[in-house]
């Protein structure tokens, strides 16, 4: 357990030390000045021990020597504080390039992740491991470098400096000082699991947060504020818990150090004075080692606090890479070819699928649309329309089967093409924040000005539009958030009116949108459709009734197909539903 | 930042002991230079070794000491952090709740989200810093100065002089990154925002081949952050140098001073000594500080932004009753159960009214048909009913009196509302349609299913009312949401039933059985149906037709096919077949 853990670490580490290996040039430029600075910052102690070597008593005092001294250690001083800045600048650059490499390494596996992984998990989770773990992964990294290098320099420089002066002192600094270590690593072990529970936590968290306050209208319509409050509370109680805890743990680290180092400053303080008496060290180097020893082990403090700031980072970059290493979606063949002057025939042949292996859904199903043939698809709510249009978009790929257009099959062919010689017009409309104009031109984005406003006017878009205030500029937040139900409706019919596409997919595309612009629509839609092969999911009697080719759905699978009056002769399913179409509430 | 105090209220034994126990650490360390100096002046000058030995025992003894007041602080100081941001977080969530619907679609709910995750994470950093370091910090550099004047004032001087030179580097470094930590934040919004985007609209993003726009859209916005942060960070990199130099020639210019006054015998080697360490304690405790004021400056931008949602206030009080109770005896007479008084709505934020002199009254039990064009004000008119929005002038009524009247709970309870967007929530079907009651039992979630029509594809999942909805419903196709939807609200048995256009993902059959269904409800409700369909609405008892924001028609189907213009069009344009017979 302990192991897997430790290696999971290992695992991790190895990672984030890839991605840090982009910038060796500024790993090596801060290793450097890291350098400098811990040599001359150790310098001054010495050159002040001697300083005061030359103030003895009264009457005993060297002036032109200390004035040597003070001007050796001003050089010394702007060396230090030169070369420090520059590490600092050199650190926050790796710092924040690798965070920005990590983020859009995970935004990049966003958008290739299959759709079953993002129709699985909550946004909500995967958002707050692009931002929050990211961030705090971030913030240990940067103190990780800037502390963990001069830290360890520090040491070893001291050690060195030490020696020079007195190997005997050095010798009991150097004895007494892993105890530090240890402690430091103690603690440590035992901060890592909390820090991942109150990640874990956190992520609970912030996946509810974003369920409620996403949806506060529901919630506030329904009175479920207290309730939401309640659940939203025993997470919260629970993260107190952990954080508290972890806060706490991590935070035993710095004074359980201090407490080493004044030993050691003791230590130091029995023995040097003993020392001097016997002459072997003079007043100056006693000082001089005494505030080593403070230099000393302030970077086991430090390195021991990074440890833990380090170990919470890991944890953050575990959960980012957990995203980052997700399984991407099939990618395309190297053969793949470039699906090109569609037709439009699309014949699928025995195909079959289902989201969750032991329920099949779809099963060796057989369909040959002709190019210019009109499908629609009927059937009771929830029969599973959808499903089709996820296979046909290669949303989600078949189980078996082949699904193929012109003859080529799918998987033989760009996904970019397949999905550019559809245009689908979905129920839930999604936009994008940025203009009208932006959204309209998502699928041609050098469309001119003309064709934007034409295509506009044939979805009957136009007219709205144009009375926002910015026109074809006005900004729309979040999701749209600011245009009703069949504004955005509207909008989505333009995006696709534009590129206008071989192909198209509409489903319950005019749910929202009242009757009277309906009409009109529909009469765009005709003209849109024609010679264009067409799939509707359908709920309009005189769609249903004027396409070539009747799908009839039930329960995920295909039940009846065929045309109208062959459906109706039948007397089947279609039949019994066409027949209740005019049931009215008596 | 001083409104968000008032969450430490009830940590004030902590947030008082864990600065104490800190400054008591910092006091045992400021004695330690002292006893050092007497070593040196009176140990080894006078070669006595048992006094060295005790001396060095209460260096240890300090020691022991500092590191139990430590340990105390540091337990405290995590108890009030996490218990701040805790109530913090559990204020934050109650006060978003309590919004409006007006400033919720105002501020945007990726912000809120990511105000009541990582800023009060900062927030917490802040407090936990604070408590631990920013009083014993200022302790030990003042104390340092003043154990120096303790020595010989003359050299103590120094002190004075370099104390404030550092604090206002260090202050004045830390004025110019805040406003800029507080950018930094902005720009992270945006790359949350995209990220947030980019799930909600996988479909169409891929759909449109946008991955590669979109990806460098990401990018861009990410290197904007990068470049903003690498900005701060130089800023901030200039505190440690500029601090070590000050210092370093603050210590320089003691070993002069010092010179001087050994020679003229005012002060020891020893007590030369003693002044170096206190100023290296200051450098140290300097450095400390530094390093914090990075977090303390990001918890300060990340406070003022929560503060910012504290700061927007719902726009909707509830109204004192007094002058409508009076109406409210004489309602059950004409049993009148809502009535619109010469409303007109407009949006905050959007310039023409979305309703203007909307009246109408409706009976109770009556069923009522809301149709007309898109942007005609439909979803709004309904909306009013259970108060999600503000009239800008004239007045709804429900039971005769004044919406405003009502306690949110006492109107929002007689309601079953259906909004457009079908939202269901992570949990059971049961967990969701608990939600309209809590109590509801099997039979009346049966009955609730049974009447949406949802009976059916409900039963026949394996795990029954117990299927696991994910978040979002995104399990479930959109007519089976809608129908969730409808028994949500139907559970709640409501004196009054909006279905805002929610059967628009039903087939006719299924739309027509859900009518029908309701119809026959034991104590029927006053339903509104807003709908796009003549079909939907044409055996209400009233159909108020809607056309730009005002009403161009109310009356029963046939007055209407009569009479209003606009609802001819509607209806001809669904039935042309009809009308060339």
């Amino acid at each position: 357990m302990d192991n897997s853990r430790k290696s999971s670490q290992k695992a991790t580490l190895k990672k984030v030390l890839a991605y840090i290996s982009h910038y060796k040039i500024y790993i090596l430029l801060s290793l450097i000045t890291a350098a400098i600075t811990v040599a001359s910052s150790l310098y001054v102690p010495i050159l002040t021990g001697n300083a005061i070597d030359y103030i003895i008593a009264p009457g005993n005092v060297n002036y032109s020597a200390i004035a040597a001294i003070i001007i050796k250690a001003s050089v010394v001083m702007a060396v230090t504080a030169v070369s420090q800045w520059i590490m600092n600048t050199c650190n926050n650059k790796i710092t924040f390039h690798v965070v920005r490499d990590i983020r859009d390494e995970a935004f990049k596996k966003i958008e290739i992740l299959p759709l079953k992984y993002i129709d699985a998990h909550s946004y909500g989770d995967i958002v707050s491991r692009v931002i929050a773990d990211t961030d705090q992964f971030a913030d240990g990294l940067l103190m990780g470098f800037t502390q963990l290098f001069t830290g360890v320099l520090t040491i070893f420089g001291t050690i060195g400096f030490m020696l020079s002066i007195n190997a005997g002192i050095t010798a009991i600094v150097v004895v007494i000082t892993p105890l530090s270590l240890f402690v430091a690593s103690f603690i440590a072990k035992h901060t890592f699991s909390m820090f991942k529970l109150q990640s874990e936590t956190r992520g609970e968290q912030t996946a509810l947060i974003d369920e409620m306050i996403g949806n506060q209208k529901v919630v506030q319509a329904f009175g479920y504020q207290d309730d939401a409050l309640a659940r939203f509370d025993v997470i919260n109680d629970k993260l107190q818990n952990y954080s508290l805890r972890a806060i706490f743990y991590s935070s035993l680290t710095n004074p359980a150090t201090r407490f080493v180092n004044s030993l050691v400053y003791a230590g130091v303080g029995i023995f040097g004075a003993f020392f001097a008496i016997n002459n072997l060290l003079t007043v100056g180097q006693l000082s001089c080692f005494l505030s080593y020893a403070n230099q000393y082990t302030k970077p086991f403090n430090e390195i021991s606090g990074v440890i833990t700031e380090i170990q919470n980072a890991i944890a953050c970059a575990a959960r980012i890479f957990e995203l980052i290493e997700e399984e991407p979606q099939v990618p395309d063949r190297k053969d793949a070819v470039t699906l090109t002057d569609v037709k439009g025939n699309v014949s699928l042949e025995n195909v079959s699928f289902s989201y969750v292996p032991d329920r099949p859904l779809i099963e060796n199903f057989n369909l040959n649309v002709k190019p210019g043939q009109r499908v629609a698809i009927v059937g009771p709510t929830g029969c599973g329309k959808t499903t089709l249009i996820n296979l046909l978009m290669r949303f989600y790929d078949t189980d078996s089967g082949t699904i193929a257009i012109d003859g080529t099959p799918v998987m033989e062919m760009t996904r970019t093409s397949l999905r550019q010689s559809y245009g689908m017009v979905l129920q839930d409309t999604w936009l994008k924040t940025g203009t009208i104009r932006d959204n309209i031109t998502m699928g041609k984005p050098d469309a001119t000005e003309e064709e934007i406003v034409e295509a506009a006017k044939a979805s009957h878009a136009h007219s709205f539009i144009k009375r926002l205030p910015n026109g074809y500029d006005t900004w729309i937040t979040e999701d749209g958030g600011n245009l009703s139900q069949g504004q955005k409706q509207l909008l989505c019919i333009t995006r696709v009116m534009l590129c206008l596409p071989p192909m198209l997919i509409l489903d319950e595309a005019t749910s929202s949108i009242d009757t009277r612009t309906e009409l009109k629509i529909q009469n765009a839609f005709a003209v849109m459709m024609k010679g264009r092969t067409s799939f509707i999911v359908a709920h309009r009697l005189s769609t249903i009734r004027e396409a070539d080719i009747i799908l009839v759905m039930r329960d995920g699978h295909i039940i009846e197909q065929g045309n109208h009056e062959e459906l109706l002769a039948k007397n089947g399913f279609y039949a019994n539903l066409y027949n209740s179409q005019f049931v009215q509430v008596k | 930042m001083k409104k968000l105090l008032i969450f430490l209220k009830d940590y004030k034994k902590e947030c008082v002991c864990a600065p104490l126990f800190k400054m008591l650490e910092a006091l045992f360390e400021l004695f330690v230079p002292l006893v050092m100096a007497a070593i040196i002046d009176t140990g080894i000058a006078n070669a006595d070794k048992p006094y060295i030995i005790k001396m060095c025992l209460v260096l240890i003894l300090l020691a022991v000491v500092g590191l139990i007041s430590s340990v105390t602080a540091q337990f405290f100081a995590a108890k009030a952090a996490t218990g701040f941001s805790t109530k913090l977080r559990h204020a934050l969530f109650k006060h978003i709740q309590s919004l409006s619907f007006s400033e919720i679609d105002q501020i945007g709910t990726s912000t809120l989200i990511t105000r009541i995750t990582s800023d009060i994470n900062q927030a917490q950093s802040g407090v936990n810093m604070v408590l631990r370091l920013f009083l014993r910090s200022p302790f030990i550099v003042f104390g340092a100065m003043i154990m120096a004047f303790t020595i010989d004032a003359k050299a103590a001087m120094i002190f004075v002089f370099t104390i404030p030179a550092l604090s206002i580097v260090v202050f004045g470094i830390m004025r110019i990154t805040m406003p800029l930590y507080k950018k930094v934040q902005g720009l992270l919004d945006n790359v949350l925002g995209i990220t947030r985007e980019n799930l909600t609209g996988a479909r169409v993003i891929r759909a449109f081949n946008k991955e590669a726009d979109e990806q460098k859209h990401f990018e861009e916005t990410n290197e904007q952050l990068t470049v903003m942060q690498k900005f701060v960070g130089k800023i901030s990199a200039l505190t440690n140098p500029v601090t070590y130099v000050i210092i370093n020639a603050a210590t320089l210019l003691l070993l002069w001073t010092g010179a001087v006054r050994v020679d003229t015998g005012v002060i020891t080697q020893g007590e030369v000594v003693a002044l170096v360490n206190y100023m290296s304690q200051i450098l140290i405790e300097l450095i400390k500080l530094a390093n914090l004021i990075i977090t303390i400056t990001k918890a300060l931008a990340s406070a003022n932004r929560i503060a910012g949602v504290f700061e927007i206030q719902s726009s909707q009080h509830v109204e004192n009753a007094s002058d409508s109770s009076n109406d409210a005896s004489d309602v059950s007479a004409n049993d009148i159960i809502v009535e619109f008084d010469h409303v007109n709505l407009a949006y905050s934020g959007a310039g023409a009214e979305a309703l203007s002199d909307i009246s109408f009254k409706v009976q109770r039990g009556q069923t009522i048909g809301i149709i007309g064009g898109t942007g005609s004000g439909k979803s709004s008119v309904v909306n009013m009913i259970p108060r999600f929005y503000d009239a800008t002038c004239g007045q709804v009524l429900v039971d005769g009196r004044d919406v405003k009247t009502y306690e949110f709970d006492e109107l929002r309870d007689k309601i079953g509302i259906v909004l457009q967007k079908s939202i269901l929530f992570k949990g059971t079907i049961r967990d969701n349609l608990l939600w309209g009651k809590k109590d509801a039992t099997e039979e009346e979630m049966t009955e609730a299913l049974r009447i949406s029509q949802a009976l059916e594809f409900v039963e026949k999942k394996e795990e029954g009312l117990d299927y696991m909805v994910e978040q979002g419903g995104k399990n479930l196709s959109g007519g089976q949401k809608q129908r969730l939807t409808i028994a949500r609200a139907l559970i709640k048995k409501p004196e009054i039933l909006i279905l805002d256009d929610s059967a628009s993902a039903l087939d006719f059959a299924t739309d027509a059985a859900l009518r029908l269904a309701i119809s026959r409800m034991p104590d029927s409700p006053t339903v509104f149906i807003v709908s796009q369909r003549a079909t939907s609405i044409m055996q209400a008892d009233k159909i108020i037709v809607l056309d730009d924001g005002c009403i161009a028609g109310i009356g029963t189907h046939d007055e209407l096919l009569e009479s209003c213009h606009v609802y001819q069009e509607i209806y001809y344009s669904q039935y042309p077949k009809e009308v060339a017979l």
